[in-house]
């Protein structure tokens, strides 16, 4: 190779380098513009849960994009402890967010509105967050601040008696970290501080009470009108040498009610030629109760605060998933550039280990123990996702 | 930095301050942060099945799923409003 060859490769190589130097500093872009109809089935615990959803996304202008969402969920039968009352719901829920998003160079603004209706309660969430690539694009640093404001009420058959309001405060700092060619990482914080109305209207606690035949009674929850909480996520995503990505995570939570969590899970994408993706998680949640959860209280008005919710009661779950998604139209069809469909499929282990099962035990012909011996209360929930993309 | 060290207060535990000292050790360079990962080497990085969330919509809902049973909450990026009383 002579002289001018060899300047000619090295302009080439230059030329090359600079080019993808400037498309590494360049400005953030937002993501593609997107449609996506969505159905989702719950069924366990005595619930049956189905959810509709349509998603559109649009960029106005190349800095400029919105995203508008429609989510119907309907409920039908109710979870034990509202069952232990014999009163079976049926409702609907509605919700409507919108999304605007501004990038700026390497930010990235987005505020959203979220409106969600249910015959006995509404709710209001406003959140505004920030994006920004630093460090030559190796990091990302995210913060958003959320605002919701519920109204909390009880249908006492068809009238809605209206208890009272929630306010909650949420604050989210997250980083996003590249490590290596093959790894990148993040840690996210979470602070929400909730003031008002936090029971739950369709629980009850349990007493000893020598009056009544089954040997307690229930009455109304009385919660704490304040919680914060505090979640801390740290997640990292590796690239597998034959195209593969692998994931794991740690949450850890805690509140000022006393629960304790910890959260892990596993997953692991496996794409096939460009058509097929697939996808399979293990997830396991476990927490120590709420410090003024009981499942049997002594007496009724025994403590200031009393709670029989199965969400503050000491238990875990595993959930395990599998997802499979097919890409179809991959030379486009009319407005369409490409589009996916995905089946998801979720089945959840849920087992509690100081809140007993009461449904059953003591009524007509079923088994009876006395209170507080019950045994405890395990259920199974499968939840499947089925929805299309499309993306324009 | 040695001077801005000693110039502040101590008025928290020894192994504390050995913490504040590296964290501003660490940020004092963050102006000469050179990418380690070149723009060039991000290829398998910019691949779809590395993205931390390829479906917002399902994300969101199996957050809420989780969220009205379990006490725990938030740092999952997700958003949603609902009681999940029933």
């Amino acid at each position: 190779m002579d002289a001018a060859a060899i300047r000619r490769s090295v302009s080439r190589v230059a030329v090359l380098a600079a080019l993808l130097l400037v498309r590494a500093t360049s400005a953030d872009v937002l993501p593609d513009d997107r449609a996506d109809l969505f159905y989702s089935k719950y069924s366990g615990g005595g619930m049956d849960i189905t959810g509709e959803s349509v998603l559109v996304r649009k960029k106005i202008t190349e800095n400029f994009a919105v995203e508008a969402n429609y989510f119907v969920d309907k409920v039908s039968g109710a979870s034990i402890d509202v069952l232990s009352q014999a009163s079976q719901i049926k409702d609907t829920r509605k919700q409507k967010s919108g999304t605007v998003e501004y990038v700026h160079d390497k930010t990235t603004y987005s505020l959203s509105y979220i409106n969600s209706v249910e015959n006995d309660y509404k709710s209001n969430t406003t959140s505004f967050s920030l994006k920004q690539d630093m460090f030559g694009d190796l990091t990302t640093l995210t913060l958003g601040y959320t605002h919701t404001d519920d109204a909390v009420g009880e249908n006492n058959g068809g009238v809605i008696a209206w208890l009272g309001h929630a306010q909650s405060i949420g604050y989210d700092v997250g980083v996003s970290q590249i490590l290596t060619k093959n790894l990148i990482a993040g840690v996210n914080v979470n602070v929400i501080a909730d003031n008002g109305y936090l029971a739950n209207p369709y629980r009850s606690y349990r007493y000893l009470d020598s009056s009544n035949a089954k040997g307690y009674s229930l009455a109304s929850q009385i919660y704490p009108d304040t919680r914060t909480s505090t979640a801390v996520q740290t997640e990292a995503k590796y690239y597998l040498p034959y195209r593969a990505a692998i994931t794991g995570s740690y949450r850890y939570f805690s509140d000022t009610w006393g629960i304790v969590g910890n959260t892990y899970e596993l997953d692991y994408t496996h794409p096939i030629s460009n058509i097929w993706i697939l996808d399979g998680s293990v997830r396991f949640y476990k927490q120590n109760s709420a410090n003024f959860y009981s499942d049997l209280y002594g007496f009724a008005g025994q403590y200031n605060f009393m709670a029989r919710d199965q969400n503050l009661a000491a238990g875990q779950n595993t959930a395990l998933d599998a997802k499979v998604t097919y890409a179809f139209l991959p030379d486009g069809w009319k407005m369409f550039k490409r589009a996916t469909a995905t089946f998801d499929v979720s089945r959840i282990a849920y087992k509690y280990t100081d809140f007993r099962n009461i449904k059953y035990y003591g009524i007509s012909s079923n088994p009876s123990y006395p209170p507080g011996t019950e045994p405890l209360y395990s259920f199974n929930a499968t939840v499947y996702q089925l929805y299309m993309s499309m993306f324009f | 930095m040695q001077s801005i060290l000693r110039t502040l207060p101590c008025l928290v535990p020894p192994l504390r301050c050995a913490w504040l000292a590296g964290a501003l050790l660490l940020l004092s360079g963050c102006g000469n942060i050179q990418p380690w990962v070149k723009p060039y080497e991000r290829d398998r990085l910019a691949d779809p099945i590395m993205a931390w969330e390829r479906d917002s919509v399902s994300a969101a809902y199996l957050d809420h799923v989780r969220e009205v049973r379990e006490g725990a909450r938030g740092a999952t990026g997700g958003a949603g409003g609902g009681c999940g009383c029933n």
